[in-house]
Parts: structure tokens; sequence; C-alpha cells
């Protein structure tokens, strides 16, 4: 579909009906490509079972090892691997869009440090272990994110009427830098098993045993999708410049302001339920944009669809090669990613 | 002729006698003497030294060292991965105790003559050989041969206990994220974890992996169906509340014997984690939690 370049593509003019029927295809094709990795992903794995016990209601669930592996080994990690791989990717794209940058990603404006440190906290200092109903972990990372946001936030708007996306910029690097200095300091201060703990945390995993994390992350995740399903005519005018999507009657603050706060709550909710998982955020945007072209309202769909596909077969990996060993899934993803968008990138030029 | 001789050989003796000098005074302050001022960043050889007699001339520690508690009183000079050479170098050690992998450090310490002594994980038996090797090099042989035939004869006894008695399937777990499921590390089948799970009377689940720590899926710990869950941490002051927080977090793979049968069992203490002079108890502890009934 559309012809691609390797760079951040121009919109082409296309009819409304076009159009129309590219989005549809654009939603049902990539829609289909993230139901059916979540369909697939819990038939494949180390261990063979048998779905017939696995839905077998005479075994009592409590004994039934193919249905544990099943509904808590396999299936939240499916699920977990679609939200975070759609909410990472999604992001990617937005914030791409709003600082105009390519290299953006949903780590850059220092939202997943925040959550880093909430959950390197938490593990070291070990206070709580349950936090609202949910594993502690989760839940303070997620508040760490929001730290970050607030903290992002001000900064960019606080000198002046209007959002300072190069303070944005700046801001979330340096909160970056501070926070990872934070972490380091944790760490120091922890006994060896729990550095090895926090290390390993931020590798990323999907691991999540059970759906109430899932649960916990569907509210802000939702709240950022319904936000970015209203954006992807102003993110195609912001591209342009601010000034000329002034001209063209996009509310360029209103917009800035939903894209920075949903693509940052997205972020948060999902770096809370897998970890900083690299490389999603800017590969899956980018490989979209060689397949479908440069509008948003293609790009965000086919994004979201792929971004969870993409993550959810490399969980799939994650948790087989290796077995009974776990790799680390953002390893995988950086892995399989890299040389494969490398190869895009060249055929196309 | 006859005096030339003489002053030849007067001249060879004193060449002799001063060659004699040099050697002699290069040779003495270190190949006879023992260390006076011993560092370690090593917390299991920390505890060694001071079970052997040598804790008064242990003079710096790392800052993962719990025990015995008069290294409290001792500077702290860092750990595995960011040990503080400037600290090191002030408190003029003449021998310092590092990991076998803190080669940068080890080659700054002995650029500066200051002797080293170098610490690899291994097997109990590999343990106890360190132990004998570091008494021997800080002159108190007899004392570290002492300690490692007295641990030795300690895990001996539990495994006489145990003989003949049926070894339950065990996973041993040493790490984990807090309050989840998540991040599992347990011990593979090599390394003094293995060991002690061994001599405890039970069979390790992964006792099939050659490594010292895997890291575990979930999966994989509902197809290993252990019979029995050891779970070990550092953390020795955790509430009660908390520990059984933490068992009740395993109630999620009900499938699996241990958690069916509540038998998961978290043990606290870092002699679990560090295998130093207090081995033989942490191996006894987790034979008490496989075989109750034997004690």
């Amino acid at each position: 579909m559309g012809e691609a370049t390797a760079t951040l593509p121009a919109l082409r003019p296309v009819s409304a009906g076009d159009l129309r029927r590219r989005i549809w295809l654009v939603q049902v094709g990539f829609g289909a490509l993230a139901v059916a990795a979540c369909i697939g992903a819990p038939l494949v794995g180390p261990t063979t079972i048998s779905l017939r016990q696995v839905f077998d209601t005479t075994i009592p669930f409590s004994q039934n090892v193919d249905a544990q592996i099943f509904f808590i080994a396999r299936l939240p990690r499916a699920f977990a691997g679609a939200l975070v791989g759609g909410s990472l990717a999604a992001a990617g794209v937005v914030l791409q869009a709003l600082l105009r940058n390519p290299l953006a990603t949903p780590f850059t404006l220092g939202v997943s440090a925040g959550a880093s440190l909430g959950a390197m906290l938490v593990i070291t200092l070990g206070v709580p272990i349950t936090l609202l109903g949910s594993a502690a972990v989760p839940v303070a990372s997620f508040a760490g994110a929001l730290g970050a946001l607030a903290i992002v936030y001000f900064l960019a708007t606080m000198r002046r009427q209007g959002l300072s996306t190069l303070v944005l910029l700046l801001a979330g690097v340096t909160l970056n830098s501070l926070f990872s200095a934070v972490i380091l300091f944790v760490q120091y201060l922890a006994d060896p098993a729990q550095t090895l703990q926090s290390v390993r945390w931020v590798m990323g995993n999907l691991d999540v045993g059970s759906y109430r994390p899932i649960l916990w992350a569907l509210g802000p995740m939702g709240l950022a999708f319904a936000a970015f399903a209203r954006l992807p005519r102003a993110l195609n005018l912001l591209t342009l410049g601010p000034d000329s999507a002034a001209v063209r009657g996009i509310d360029v603050l209103r917009t800035q302001r939903v894209a920075f706060v949903s693509a940052s709550l997205a972020t948060g909710a999902a770096v809370a339920v897998g970890g900083p998982i690299g490389f999603i955020g800017i590969i899956v945007p980018h490989l979209v944009r060689l397949l479908v072209g440069a509008d948003h309202r293609l790009v965000l769909p086919a994004s979201i669809g792929l971004g969870a596909a993409f993550l959810v077969v490399c969980d799939v990996a994650a948790r087989t090669v290796l077995s009974p060993m776990e790799l680390p899934v953002g390893v995988i993803t950086a892995m399989l990613g890299g040389p494969f968008f490398l190869w895009l990138l060249v055929r196309n030029r | 002729m006859r005096v030339t001789t003489r002053h030849t050989a007067a001249f060879l003796a004193a060449l002799l006698l001063v060659i004699a000098a040099i050697l002699g005074t290069q040779e003495r302050p270190r190949a006879q003497e023992h260390p006076a001022r011993i560092i370690s960043v090593v917390p299991a050889l920390t505890e060694a030294l001071f079970a052997i007699g040598a804790g008064d001339e242990v003079v710096g520690v790392g800052t993962f060292d719990k025990h015995p508690p008069e290294v409290a009183t001792r500077p702290r000079v860092g750990g595995l991965l960011d040990p503080d050479m400037e600290r090191i170098f002030a408190l003029r050690p003449d021998l310092v105790v590092f990991y076998g992998s803190q080669q940068d450090q080890i080659a700054q310490v002995t650029r500066a003559g200051i002797e080293t002594f170098t610490y690899a994980h291994g097997g109990i038996d590999d343990t106890l050989s360190v132990m004998r090797r570091l008494g021997t090099r800080v002159g108190r042989a007899s004392e570290a041969t002492r300690l490692a035939n007295a641990i030795d004869t300690q895990i001996a006894t539990v495994r006489a206990r145990l003989a003949g008695r049926d070894r339950p399937r065990v996973l041993m777990v040493f790490g984990r994220q807090p309050g989840a499921l998540a991040n599992v590390y347990a011990s593979g089948g090599t390394g003094f974890l293995h060991d002690m799970l061994e001599a405890a009377g039970g069979r390790n689940v992964f006792e099939h992996v050659s490594r010292e720590s895997i890291q575990l899926s979930s999966e994989a710990i509902l197809t290993a169906a252990p019979d029995v869950i050891v779970e070990l941490t550092y953390d020795d002051r955790m509430t009660e509340d908390t520990q059984e927080a933490e068992i009740a977090v395993w109630n999620r793979l009900s499938s699996v014997p241990a958690v069916r049968n509540n038998r998961v069992h978290l043990l606290l203490g870092n002699h679990f984690l560090q295998p130093g002079p207090r081995m033989a108890d942490a191996t006894e502890a987790i034979a008490r939690a496989l075989h109750p009934d034997a004690f």
C-alpha cells in the first residue's frame, strides 16, 4: 500500500472515498493481525498442552495443569503483550508528531524513568507488597510515571502561554538523566538480590501471572486510546508546524496537551505492566510509515495493531527459546526488530 | 699475585654479603609474615576471617557484610560492583580479598604492591577449599581446616540423618519481584545452593540445567510441578505479615503440588545466599523444612 520513503514521508492527497477505504482496510488488517497473535500465542510454548483438557470443566481448575499453563502462564502474557505493545507504538507515533522529531520514543520525555524509579523504590525498600489491591511494583511504577508527567508538563507550560515542545524535550531528557542517577543510587543501597531484581525489571517482562495488573492498566490506557482516536487529523497538521496547523483551524495548544498527556498515560501504564520494553515505540511507527505512508489516520491504527502483534510474538520467543529459562523480552524486541527494520530501510531506498 | 687473589676473594665475599643483604631485606616482610591489615569485600570470606580468629586483622569490609556483628565497626569499602579504591588504599592493607571478576581492581592493587586473594563461586567443596586456602594465606591454616572440617561434618550428619528417606522434588528460589510471581530466579543444577539442597535431602527440579541460576517463567514452574518450594531471601527483618503475604503469592499456581499441599517455605537470612561459615546451619534449616519429621 502506498509508496514509502525512508525519512518522514510527506502526505499525498487522496480522494475522501479512497481514504475511507484505506482506513477501513488498515484498521481491519492490522486489527486482525493483533487478534491472530493473541489467539495463536497461548497455543505455543515449551510444554505440550491438550486444548481438550484446558477447557475440560470436569477437572477442577486447581488440579488442571494444562488449564493453568494456558490461563495463568500464557493467556495473560498475550493480553499484556498486546496492550503494552499497542500502547508503546501509539505513544511513539503521537510523540514523534508532537515533537516533530523522528527519533522521539515513548521513553524520551522522562515518563518511563519516573516509572522505573517508582518500581525500584518498591523493589529495594520493599515496604508494602500490595497497593490498592494490586502488586505494589506496577502501582508504584505508574505513580512514578504520573509524577514525571506532572513535572515535565509543569516545566513546559510555566514560562509562557502555551506549551513549548523544546522545553518539553529538554525537560524530559534532563529528567531521564536525573531519575536514572537516582535509580543508580537506590540500587547502590540495595542488597544483591534486590539489585538483581531491579536490573532485571528494566529489561522488561510480561510474565504478569495474573489479570489484575492488566485490568488495572486498562483504565489509563482506555483514556489514552480515547484521546488517540480524536488526534490523527490534528497530528497530520501539527507535523507541518504549529503555525501552519493554527492557520488551518487546529487548536494547537489543546492538541499538544492532549497528545502529551495521553501518550504519557499510555506509556506509564505500559511500563507499569511490562517494564520499559525498548524499541517498539520507535521501530513500529517507522515500519508502519514505510508500509502505509505518513497519514496519521492510517499510521496510528496500524501502529497499534502491529505493535500489539509484534510484542506478543516477541514474548512467545522470550518464554520458549531457552526454556525453562526466560529471556528478557526487551532483548528480543531489539534483536528481532533492529535488523528487520534496517533491512526494510535499505530495501526501500 | 697472592695479594691479588686475596683481594679478589675479599671482594667476592663482600659482594655476596651485599647481595644476601639485599635479597634478605626484600624477602623478609612478605614471605614470612602474615598479613596484618586485611580488607575483604566478599561477605562469605569476611565472615570466614572472623570465624578463624583473623577478625582483629580485618580493617575494612564490603557494603553487604552483615555477619558477624563486629563488621559494623569496620569501615565499608564498597562491594562487588563499586569498590572504593581510594578508601581501600587509604586503609593501608597488606591483603585484599576480591571477587575473581574484579580484575581491574586486582590489577590496581597489585600495581600498588599489595597482595590479593581472589574468590570465585562454586559448590560446597569449592567453598570449603577456598576457606582452607584463605586460612593458609593469613597464617591460620589449622583454624581454617578445623572450621572447614566442622562444616563438612555437620553437613555429613544432616545427610546421614536423611539417608534412605524419600527425596522430594524441590524448587529452590532465591529471587522474585516482591508481591508477584515475576522475575523468579531459581537454582540450577550447579553451585552451592544446589549442593545444599541435595545435602538437605531434596532433589532439585532443575538439576538438569547446568547453571547456577535460571530465571523461570510461570509455565516452567507449572510444568516442573515441584513437591516443595523453598524460597530464600536476604531480608531477615521481614515482618510475619509480609512473610505470609509473600507465601500467599504462590497460591496462583494451585496445580503445583507444593502449593496444593502447603509446602512453600520462606527462609530468611543472608547465610542462605552467602556460602560462608554458617553454610551447614543453612543446609540444616533447609533439611528441617523438607523433612520436618526427621528432626
